[in-house]
């Protein structure tokens, strides 16, 4: 879980307010939270389950627990963190729909990540190859995958609206660039900010 | 680097001189007491590089050798020297016998000042709160406001638990190594096997057995099912398999198959090494031992303002994760700036004194952003 995009972590950074509590679910070697505590002066948690990413992260001085963010929730109480972060691991985790509604209810703010599985160039791959899609977004071949889940940004969006989840801000990404057009074709990452 | 440790000993201090004796948690009085304990590197001008290191059941004073011709390594000598995980260069380690021990502490062997005999079983019942509250003593004899950090594992891992709540002002971090909030039914119960073996010996004789034969058999059968606690089915496997000894066994039930003779050559070891009724006072300790005892688990770390660093073993099944996940949950209700790792390990509770590497790196690296002032805030 240690996928990190300069452009994804930028937009996250834009989103969490100065001073704000965060909790980073599947915070890989603590990048982005060593960041957050540095410029925007976060006090911030993290889960992660990766052996060498935990070390790295004590290493630096972060507090991280070492445990499966399906079940490491249970412990924080209601609305316990201003954010919670949940970049490039909600497609990875068992039970997403439960991961987000927990989430919701431990933090006043969600932001969540996660790559398009119907960017063109994946349909490309399935439609004329067909095969399952490797991509620079989604690099995984289909035995040694940590992607659990396969979505697309209009599938999430659908999503939200039959849970009655409100989505504050949305940003769709290919690359190092924003897309403002047909995201669901043409974006290769969708980051979505919604409301508890 | 090489770094010659200043010549060292064991040293001895003495507190709670009648009519100023300790008050024991049972409200009992206890006094003189002595500690045994041990220094290996140097406390700083500012007094802030001090660790204070508990031992488990059965450890001692002496965590490390105490110079470079020390003959005798400590228990936890992998842990402790210049550039290991605990940097003598950098740190003052100080590590105590407990109240209670029978390793120069004051304990059940001690001479009672009463009677001029050994306590034996009047020795007053003590509890990891009177073990803390005697390492206090020494930590403030020793001139030390606040304790850059308390390491322990197993019961010293309790105690670690025990400084973070009653004294959460005296240290700036916590790391409880492979323990629990509260002891339970599983662990009083293999606890209460051990004491059994003991109280079954005739040469037990109530506790009084001093100048006499020591009730040396009962206290190896504790101590072999201590032993089997302490390891898991996959080391057991690894260590032992189903090997025999090779030469012929004097009778049919003598021990025959490799794991047989490992447990006796640890029973009658430490026979040598350790009193049997401090075996059972330290065991009962350990089984009064209730953080939560009446309190939320919520309350019980609140306010607390030191880094915690809480460590784990998969394979540990006396003291399983699901424990240390509870310390963690206490940790996080309360708003303590705590860390979590579960050590993938094979060697079950022994696995706090064996993994070195992994250890090494975790409480090296943490206490190192403890000294710089660094955490989340």
């Amino acid at each position: 879980m240690t996928h990190s995009n300069k452009i994804e972590n930028e937009l996250i950074m834009e989103w969490i307010s100065e001073g704000s509590t965060v909790l980073d679910l599947g915070c890989g070697n603590g990048e982005l939270l060593s960041q957050l505590i540095e410029e925007k002066h976060v006090r911030a948690q993290g889960i992660e389950l990766s052996d060498e990413a935990i070390h790295r992260c004590v290493a630096r001085g972060l507090s991280v627990f070492q445990e499966d963010i399906d079940s490491g929730l249970a412990a924080y109480g209601d609305k316990s963190f201003d954010n919670v972060i949940l970049n490039q691991t909600f497609q990875q985790v068992k039970k997403p729909d439960l991961v987000l509604r927990e989430a919701l209810r431990v933090g006043k703010k969600v932001i969540v990540g996660f790559p398009n599985f119907c960017y063109i160039t994946d349909r490309f791959q399935i439609f004329f190859r067909g095969r399952v899609p490797v991509t620079p977004s989604l690099p995984y071949e289909w035995f040694d995958t940590p992607n659990l889940h396969f979505l697309s940004i209009a599938d999430f969006q659908e999503y939200c609206k039959k849970r009655d989840f409100q989505i504050e801000k949305s940003v769709f990404i290919r690359g190092n660039t924003k897309v403002r057009f047909f995201p669901n074709l043409l974006a290769e990452a969708g980051l979505f900010l919604l409301l508890s | 680097m090489k770094t010659i440790l200043e010549k060292n000993e064991t040293k001895y201090f003495t507190f709670a001189q009648p009519p100023d004796e300790l008050i024991l948690e049972s409200g009992e009085k206890l006094g003189p007491i002595t500690l045994a304990y041990e220094t290996y590197g140097r406390l700083n001008e500012q007094k802030s590089n001090a660790v204070l290191v508990i031992h488990a059941l059965s450890g001692d004073a002496h965590a490390a050798k105490l110079s470079e011709q020390d003959p005798t390594p400590g228990w936890w000598d992998s842990m402790i020297g210049p550039g290991k995980g605990l940097d003598t260069n950098k740190y003052f380690v100080i590590c105590s016998n407990v109240l209670g021990g029978c390793q120069g502490s004051t304990g059940p062997s001690s001479i009672n000042p009463k009677t001029g005999k050994p306590y034996g079983t009047d020795f007053p019942i003590v509890t990891m709160g009177d073990m803390v509250n005697s390492q206090r003593q020494l930590i403030d004899h020793l001139g030390i406001d606040k304790l850059l950090s308390v390491i322990g594992g197993s019961m010293g891992g309790m105690q670690a638990l025990h400084w973070m709540v009653s004294y959460p002002d005296r240290i700036r971090s916590a790391i409880p190594i492979a323990t629990t909030l509260k002891h339970t039914p599983q662990q009083i119960a293999f606890n209460e096997v051990g004491r059994q073996a003991i109280m079954a010996d005739p040469n037990w004789r109530k506790g009084h057995y001093y100048g006499s034969a020591l009730p040396a058999k009962g206290l190896a059968v504790a101590r072999m099912i201590g032993h089997i606690t302490y390891m898991s089915d996959t080391s057991m496997a690894e260590k032992f398999g189903r090997r025999v000894k090779s030469d012929k066994v004097p009778h049919k039930f003598a021990a025959e198959f490799e794991v047989e003779g490992y447990l006796s050559y640890r029973g009658d070891n430490f026979v040598k090494r350790f009193d049997a009724n401090s075996y059972l006072y330290i065991t009962k300790a350990i089984d009064y031992f209730n953080l939560l005892n009446g309190h939320s688990i919520s309350d019980i770390f609140k306010g607390l303002k030191a880094k915690v660093l809480v460590i784990a073993f998969k394979s540990d099944w006396l003291y399983p994760t699901y424990q240390s996940q509870d310390i963690v949950k206490a940790l996080k209700l309360a708003g303590v700036d705590a860390s979590y790792c579960e050590i993938n390990s094979t060697y079950g509770h022994d696995a706090f004194l064996l993994e070195v590497e992994e250890e090494t790196d975790l409480i090296k690296h943490f206490l190192n952003t403890v000294a710089n002032g660094k955490n989340g805030d």
